[in-house]
């Protein structure tokens, strides 16, 4: 028996192992597909449902210009939707520059030395790291010290759940600015600060911009570490050093209640909030994709 | 001497260099040192009950609040029983869709639909949770719940994860929402580590008359296991600390039983649930110590994620 005949028959199609492999490969196939199918089933059916409950309550004008009302009564979810701009603000600008500055060090300066890849790798574990426990962190350091639950701890609380979203797309960003740039700009008499300042951010502009909206994103939505810090406020409040209104915890209260017209409030809420991180998502994606 | 002056102006700030260097050094190790501050004030925070249980607290079902007797068994075990429903389903469905997405999609439709499945992780949590409770929760007690007990609940030994009534909401229902809640985060590290498989090695394997299944499974797969193990561990760590969604529709019930249809309680929502009204310095140092065994089991686990996609990353030569 020469070996091309052997060749032959392991292709034949008659071969009853040929035929199972391709029967495997078929079903495996198939499955990944529903696989596939399954994950997108469930963000359909999701988005569906925001849509179908909190629709209406959308379109209602009241929904941006009436405070939260009492059970029974008509009313919006003004102060509450203020209250979590003022907090996502204050959280970004707190924790936006710290990032950049940390992310700049693991970047550029941090090539010796532990610093850089012990706090590379924390900054990876806080990412991922259980919001509610930042609430805790905050209660503990903060409001137990101060004994009064405010909107500065909320947005305290935010900025730490910034700080390590834009240390890593910071660092990320700036490692991928080529290091002829840096070169050239050394060469030309640039002092090493004036570099990073005038070449390696701007050439990774849109790149931090990207990391900083995506952390927005992500912070205008958790509710767990706003739950023992900033509370919540029935009524309208510019006061940032006292407990104040915000979107998610006014949701979760409201859903949780076994009021008809809180809840239909919670969906509006709910769906208001998704709205806004999606559009920050794909806004954030497009940005980057445009500077690829 | 107009020369020195020259070069006085051309080396204006000789500190600026160092300053700024120190400027982003002091922030990196300010980064550096939250995640300690957070294990310290945990600490301080529960020294209390730390030194009144002991280590029993871990093992301790007695959660009462009014007698002020505190042990951390329930919440642990409906953390962890919540987070391994939530694994079971969703790593092979994030192995699929990664396989989906890296060999058998069209090049045309993979950014669409590797985005759509990115976006799940976007949604915040809350709204896992709203929609598990008022959606997902009465439609599995009504549809899928008296099928499972009627068929699964007869089984010996292991029906008893599935006995009791059908009351929609409790740790099965959890884990379900987690799973989904994990598959985006799982899908990215999967996709992102078989991206990293060299063509040529692929290739080979088809060359030789390989199924696209057996290069997964023999090709791709043995040369990503680490990461793929790192990405797995990624999602557990996720799965273990979400606290919103699993607060809607865990049930809070400070209870231990063999039944996933059974309500349950886990860390995150005990925490939730209880902590802006607990009354005590006992009370409060509990859940702190709670929130504290919670950080460490997520750290753990996070960071050997993260060690083992740095393996794969320094065998494969680039950096994360």
């Amino acid at each position: 028996m020469n070996p091309a005949v052997a060749g032959a028959s392991a292709v034949n199609p008659e071969n009853r192992l040929y035929r199972a492999r391709k029967r495997v490969n078929f079903v495996v196939l198939a499955v990944s597909s529903l696989a596939l199918a399954f994950g997108l089933f469930w963000l359909v059916w999701i988005l569906g449902t925001l849509l179908y409950e909190g629709g209406t309550a959308l379109a209602r004008a009241a929904l941006y210009y009436q405070m939260t009302p009492p059970p029974g009564a008509d009313g919006g979810l003004a102060n509450a939707i203020a209250g979590s701009l003022a907090m996502v603000t204050a959280g970004t600008v707190f924790g936006t520059p710290i990032g950049i500055l940390a992310g700049t060090y693991l970047a550029e300066y941090g090539r010796r030395g532990w610093l850089a890849g012990a706090t590379r790798f924390l900054n990876d574990v806080l990412l991922s790291a259980p919001s509610i426990v930042i609430g805790l962190f905050v209660y503990s350091v903060y409001v137990a010290q101060v004994k009064h639950f405010s909107g500065w701890a909320g947005a305290m609380a935010l900025g730490l759940i910034v700080i390590p979203v834009v240390v890593r797309t910071t660092d990320d960003m700036l490692k991928l600015v080529p290091n002829t740039l840096r070169e050239a700009a050394m060469a030309l008499g640039c002092p090493s600060w004036k570099m990073v300042v005038f070449v390696t951010y701007r050439a990774a502009r849109t790149g931090i911009l990207t990391g900083i909206l995506l952390a927005i994103a992500r912070i205008s939505g958790e509710t767990a570490p706003l739950l023992f810090t900033a509370l919540s406020n029935q009524f309208w409040s510019n006061d940032m050093n006292a407990p104040m209104s915000n979107l998610p915890v006014v949701i979760f209260q409201f859903a949780m209640s076994p009021y008809e017209n809180w809840q239909r409030l919670a969906w509006g809420g709910a769906a208001l909030i998704t709205l806004a991180v999606l559009l920050l998502n794909i806004l954030a994606r497009a940005l980057f994709r445009k500077s690829d | 001497m107009s020369q020195a002056g020259a070069s006085r102006r051309l080396r204006s700030a000789p500190w600026a260099d160092k300053a700024f260097e120190w400027l982003t050094r002091v922030f990196a190790f300010l980064v550096f040192s939250i995640l300690l501050a957070i294990v310290a004030s945990l600490l301080v925070g529960s020294q209390l009950t730390l030194e009144k249980y002991g280590l029993s607290f871990i093992w301790s079902g007695h959660w009462d609040p009014v007698k002020e007797e505190f042990g951390a068994l329930v919440p642990i075990y409906g953390t962890v029983v919540t987070s391994l429903i939530a694994m079971l389903i969703g790593v092979p469905v994030s192995f699929g869709i990664a396989i989906f997405l890296t060999e058998l999609s069209p090049a045309w439709l993979k950014r669409p639909l590797g985005t759509a499945i990115e976006l799940l992780a976007a949604i915040p949590s809350i709204i896992y949770g709203m929609w598990g409770l008022f959606v997902f929760a009465p439609l599995f007690q009504t549809q899928l719940q008296p099928v499972l007990i009627n068929s699964l609940g007869n089984v010996p030994f292991f029906g008893a994860l599935f006995a009791g009534p059908p009351i929609g909401i409790g740790m099965l229902t959890a884990g379900l929402i987690l799973s989904i809640m994990v598959i985006p985060f799982i899908t990215a590290v999967m996709r992102d580590v078989f991206e990293l498989v060299p063509p040529m090695l692929k290739e080979s394997a088809y060359g030789l008359g390989a199924t696209t299944w057996e290069v997964v499974w023999r090709v791709v797969l043995p040369y990503t296991k680490v990461g793929v193990i790192g990405g797995i561990m990624l999602g557990l760590g996720r799965a273990l600390g979400e606290t919103m969604a699993v607060t809607f529709v865990i049930g809070n019930a400070h209870r231990l039983s063999a039944s996933l249809m059974a309500p349950g309680n886990s860390i995150a929502s005990a925490l939730a649930n209880e902590f802006t009204e607990a009354v005590g310095d006992v009370y409060y140092s509990a859940l702190i110590e709670l929130g504290l065994i919670l950080f460490l089991i997520t750290t753990v686990v996070l960071g050997l994620s993260k060690l083992l996609l740095l393996r794969l990353a320094r065998h494969e030569g680039v950096q994360t």
